[in-house]
Parts: structure tokens; sequence; C-alpha cells
């Protein structure tokens, strides 16, 4: 009896290892720009090419900044709740149109409507690496200092949105 | 004769082959072949964070495309290796690297094998010293020897 505890036990810690991993989602990759300033931009906005859209502008507001693009798949699933919580009125959600066309986007927007105070156009996906943007949607949380206080990868969902990224929005808007 | 021809031919297949290579890449800035040396040794150590298991190098993944183009951009105004990968590590993280740098949270990574290994090799040691110590030959006594000697004698007989 005593000879298959050992081989027992190493099993039962390898199922353990393995179950964790499971768990895990590789592809989200912690961001390094957490607790790190914004990075700077000024991009032309989607309504208007000739006004610009920068993250200056918003210094001294918590604000939601959530890239997306018309040709992403994912976009689709948490375009609804971005409408919904932007009819909430809790906090202003910026987007960045990652390299899209400006007709596609628009014609997203139109369809599904416009959750967004302002999208910058970053057509050729330069600010995108500046903010480490790998896979569409990612959304980032802002604070009133310019400072990313959460970034999510991913879509957006009622839960992240419940538990993580309102409760932050609220203790960042009372600082 | 016919041996020359077909060396001939597969010289200008090779010749075509590496024809194709550069018409596949070509972009205004990849005249200068010390920047693309760098960008090509570069991308080979950094992954691309959309097909995770792929070097910028291997990927055709479009996000590799741009990083490979910022990293061109980057050592065409003469930046060092160590630079541009910094600047990736700071928007990316260290994940971004193939080689990931020894720090407290990648002590496991670096030391977790050499820990394995001295565990099983501290577990081969004591099993074969049981081992050993089971195969010492322990003296019979009178009376077994006695026993030993007539089942032998018995077993002749039958």
């Amino acid at each position: 009896m005593k000879r298959f505890l050992l081989p027992l036990v190493i099993f039962l810690v390898m199922v353990c290892f393995l179950f964790i991993g499971l768990n895990l989602d590789p592809r989200e990759v912690p961001s390094p720009l957490v607790g790190k300033p914004a990075p700077m931009f000024s991009l032309p906005r989607l309504d208007d090419p000739k006004q610009a859209f920068s993250p200056k502008d918003m210094l001294g507001k918590v604000w939601l900044f959530n890239v997306w693009a018309s040709w992403c798949g994912a976009c689709r699933d948490e375009h609804p709740i971005l409408v919904e919580l932007s009819k909430s009125g809790l906090v202003p959600v910026y987007g960045m149109d990652y390299k899209d066309t400006r007709e596609d986007a628009q014609q997203w927007l139109q369809q599904g409507g416009n959750p967004y105070i302002a999208t910058a156009m970053d057509a050729d996906g330069r600010v995108g690496i500046n903010y480490g943007v790998y896979g569409v949607p990612e959304t980032y949380v802002i604070d009133k200092a310019g400072i990313i206080a959460y970034k999510q990868i991913g879509p957006v969902t009622d839960e992240s949105l419940r538990n993580k990224i309102l409760p932050l929005v609220k203790r960042l808007q009372a600082q | 004769m016919k041996l020359h021809l077909t060396f001939r031919l597969i010289a200008l297949l090779f010749l075509m082959q590496s024809f194709s290579l550069w018409a596949q890449d070509a972009r205004p800035m990849e005249n200068d072949a010390v920047v693309e040396v760098q960008v090509q040794r570069l991308s080979e150590q950094l992954r691309c964070l959309v097909c995770q298991n792929q070097t910028l190098a291997d990927s055709h993944a479009e996000l590799a495309q741009d990083l490979k183009q910022e990293i061109r951009e980057m050592a065409a105004k003469g930046m060092s290796d160590q630079a541009i990968i910094d600047y990736l590590v700071a928007r990316y993280g260290d994940f971004v690297r193939y080689r990931p740098p020894l720090k407290s949270t990648t002590v496991l990574l670096w030391l977790g094998p050499f820990a394995l290994l001295l565990v099983g090799g501290f577990g081969l040691f004591i099993a074969l010293r049981r081992r050993e110590k089971l195969a010492t030959d322990t003296p019979l006594n009178e009376e077994e020897s006695r026993k030993v000697s007539e089942l032998l004698k018995m077993d002749k007989e039958s």
C-alpha cells in the first residue's frame, strides 16, 4: 500500500497543475503599462478628420479607452454592452478604431449604435503598438492623472464590467 | 555533361527562389543591408503576440509585420538591439522576449528544471541505495542450509 502512496501524490500534484493550467488564458499577457501614464498621441477623429483626439484632453477625468475595429469579431460581442454602458453615463467611453477604414467603421457604428463620445482613427496601428495592443478588442481604464489603471484584453463582458471595471472606476472617481 | 546541366538547373532554381523571397517583402527601407540584418536578428528573438509560439521572423500576422516595420524604423535611426528590445518590453512586457530575463518572477522558470533534476537525482540515488541493500546476501544459519541441501537432494532423486 505504501509503495503506491508516492506515485499517487505525484499524480495528484500533476493533476492540480494541469487543472490550473486549463483555467489560464494564454492570450492574457499582463500589460507592463498598467500603473504607467497612458501614451500620448493625437489622431484624427472618426466623425470629423479635421478634429483631433488626444488623451491630453481627458486629464482630470476617469475614462474608458476601448480599442476596436469593424473587422474584429469579438468586438461584435462587446458592442451592445458598451452601448448600454455609455447610456448609463457612469463613465465616458472613448474609442480607437484600429487599422480600419473610415467607411467600414462608420457603417459599423450606424448599425450597432455609437457608444463613443469620440473615436480616434489609428489607421496604421502605430498608436496601437504604443499601447501594447495585440488583440482587438482591448479596453483601458485611465484615471484622472492619465495613468492606466487597468487593461482588459478581449471583449468587455457584463461580468468583467460589474466585478472589475465599474468598481475600479468608482474608486478612481472618488480620488 | 548531363550532370553538369542538372547542377546548373539546381543553381537556377535556388537563384529563382531567392528572388521570390526578396519580392515578397520589398519595402522602401529594405535597401539598407545593415538595418535588415539587425531587424532579422531582433525578430528572431521576439515573440509574435498574436501567434504566440512563433517569432516575429516566422510570423505573417499583421501585427508581426507592423512590429517588424517599427523595428526597422528604429534600427534605421541607429538604435541598439538593447534599446529596441527595451522599447518593446515596455509596451508588451517580458513575454515578447523569447529569452526571458532572470528576475524574481522568472526564477522558477530558470531554476525549476535544475530543481527537478536535483529531486530526480536524489530519488534515483535513494532507489539505487535501497536496491543495493536488498542485493547483499544474508548468510544462512545451520537449520536453513540443512533444509536447502535436503531440498536439492530431493530434486536430484526425482
